[in-house]
């Protein structure tokens, strides 16, 4: 195969990402968006057996490469078939890395090729691979363990934590530098091994809750790694395949940030300048409102309007089918029910769109923060079903709290407020919700989807 | 290709990028993540030409195992993005279609 006709179906293949992306602006033309993408994918790795570089002449290793993407297969469409809607972001933090660590053993192997004939250009794009691919590689695998809770979700510091990060950072960077100037693959190691270890020191103080934009940030960065592979294998599609998905990872991150009311370095460094908690244990000698699951059936029976806003504790508890059941009941009473959903509901962006399309909500009913928030006012009951820190008023009214300054659904504006809780514990982020003494909030205490059981049958009785 | 010409490939693709992904529905980011992340799967590309190319064990074996993890990022990545998209029916009722 000749080269225009080699560039040109990967041209087309480009063009097949770029319909990907396109589809996914509304819900649905989103599958057949994706499939063409995959058709895109699948006619670039299929032509490459099929190309002659005039320089290095036809492929060889066939046979080794096709067992490798069969094991590749193997591996990967089981994990992706069988994965639980709730483990997404981990196994997105996954494939993320595994893409990282592609772009990065890709650039080391092309660089021991070029050898001295690697021009400036490629040796820089080679460091930027490297380095970035690496930082992905190990950032997602931790990744993945904090959020698959192998690992604590708390951030770790450690004593002096700050220095070791700079320092390390700067050796990073000698690296690169070194490698610029000798060429060598001695110093192409010695970056690889420090880039590996950056990768760790620089998710280690993240917490959970922030996560996701980590998540989304190291996406980005997978993305230009392939762009710079591109570069290096004069591959236009990597080059464009590799921007799309940097251009999409940065417009995410940025997205995550603001609904966190946060800036980005803030996040990523937010752990070295964290000071401890005050202890807030004083406040749970205080008396709250909590009812009967007939008390709460009443409360929902009577109300002209409904929002329910669930956060990752309905998902830990599976309750998304049971309270998809309790929004039919309450809609065929007349009652008029919508889902406040906040960005960063779930774990990573858009998370509980996915986990209440998996319990067939139409998407229809799934209201953003925006549209949802001016009509709290006239809400008759806001139902939070297993959310704290997206509705804690303490985010408007306490400066200096971790979470001040994130927008929040204003469930406060409700007439009547219900929190179904597992207990009185704070939310991800560790911080008392003063709503949850308000005289207008009832708590149901309980797992989710026991206490929205209870709900529903007495809601039947009616 | 010269410097300059990937260079500006290089620009239209973001530009492009911000401009597509930028009307994508808040509805669906964890598919558009899922998505962008099979995108960048695409560097299995890259893997097959090093591999390829490759003359000794040590390379050979650095760019398989590239083959290997770029494979289960893109095909495991569509599958997922797939799975989750089939779930996003929306109202099949007839008389939500009316509504609108």
């Amino acid at each position: 195969m000749n080269n225009n006709l080699y560039s040109l179906i990967g041209l087309i293949a480009a063009v097949c990402f770029i319909l990907a992306l396109k589809g996914l602006s509304s819900p649905k033309g989103a599958r057949r968006g994706n499939i063409i993408g995959a058709i895109g994918a699948t006619i670039a790795t299929v032509v490459v057996f099929f190309y002659n570089d005039p320089a290095e002449g036809g492929l060889k290793n066939l046979p080794l490469i096709l067992i490798a993407i069969v094991v590749g297969v193997i591996v990967g469409v089981p994990a992706a078939r069988k994965v639980q809607m709730t483990a997404m972001p981990q196994l997105v933090a996954l494939f993320n890395g595994v893409g990282g660590g592609a772009a990065a053993l890709v650039a080391i192997v092309e660089y021991l090729h070029l050898g001295d004939q690697a021009s400036g250009g490629e040796v820089g794009a080679t460091v930027f691979t490297v380095l970035v691919g690496c930082i992905s590689f190990t950032g997602s695998i931790l990744t993945f363990l904090k959020l698959q809770e192998l690992m604590t979700t708390r951030p770790v510091v450690f004593p002096g934590g700050r220095a070791v990060i700079a320092l390390v950072l700067l050796a990073v960077l000698g690296a690169a530098g070194w490698v610029g100037v000798d060429k060598g693959s001695t110093s192409l190691l010695v970056l690889t091994v420090l880039s590996l270890a950056f990768g760790i020191l620089f998710v280690l103080p993240v917490g959970g809750a922030d996560v996701p934009i980590v998540i989304s940030l190291l996406n980005a960065f997978t993305g230009l790694t392939v762009a710079a592979t591109g570069y290096v294998l004069d591959s236009t599609l990597l080059l464009v395949a590799g921007t799309l998905v940097g251009a999409s990872g940065t417009i995410l991150t940025r997205l995550m940030a603001s609904a966190m009311g946060r800036p980005i370095l803030g996040i990523l460094f937010g752990a070295f300048t964290a000071t401890p908690q005050a202890a807030l244990s004083a406040a749970d000698a205080r008396p709250v409102k909590s009812g009967s699951p007939d008390d709460v059936a009443i409360l929902l029976a009577y109300a002209r309007r409904v929002v329910i806003v669930p956060g990752f504790g309905l998902a830990v508890a599976q309750a998304q089918h049971t309270v998809r059941e309790l929004a039919d009941l309450l809609t065929a009473k007349g009652v008029e029910v919508a889902y406040g959903i906040h960005p960063v509901a779930g774990r990573m962006p858009g998370h509980m769109n996915v986990l209440l399309a998996e319990a067939n909500v139409p998407y229809e009913q799934l209201k953003e923060m925006e549209e949802v928030n001016p009509t709290f006012s006239q809400t008759d009951v806001a139902l939070v079903v297993g959310a704290n820190d997206v509705v804690n008023p303490a985010a408007k009214t306490t400066p200096g709290c971790p979470i001040y300054g994130m927008p929040i659904l204003d469930v406060d504006q409700a007439t009547n407020v219900i929190f179904l809780k597992r207990s009185m514990r704070p939310g991800f982020a560790g911080i008392e919700n003063e709503l949850l003494y308000d005289p207008r909030t009832t708590l149901l205490f309980g797992d989710a989807k026991d206490s929205l059981t209870k709900v529903v049958s007495a809601l039947k009785v009616f | 290709m010269s410097v300059i010409a990937l260079l500006s490939i290089f620009v239209l693709a973001v530009f492009v990028g911000f401009e597509v992904v930028s009307k994508v529905s808040t509805t669906l980011h964890t598919p558009l993540m899922s998505g962008a992340n099979a995108i960048h799967g695409v560097i299995l590309v890259g893997a097959i030409i090093v591999a390829g190319h490759s003359d000794s064990a040590f390379p050979l074996t650095l760019s398989l195992i590239a083959v290997v993890l770029a494979t289960i990022n893109m095909v495991g990545g569509f599958v997922v993005t797939d799975r989750m998209l089939e779930m996003f029916k929306g109202n099949k009722k007839p008389a939500a279609k009316e509504a609108k």
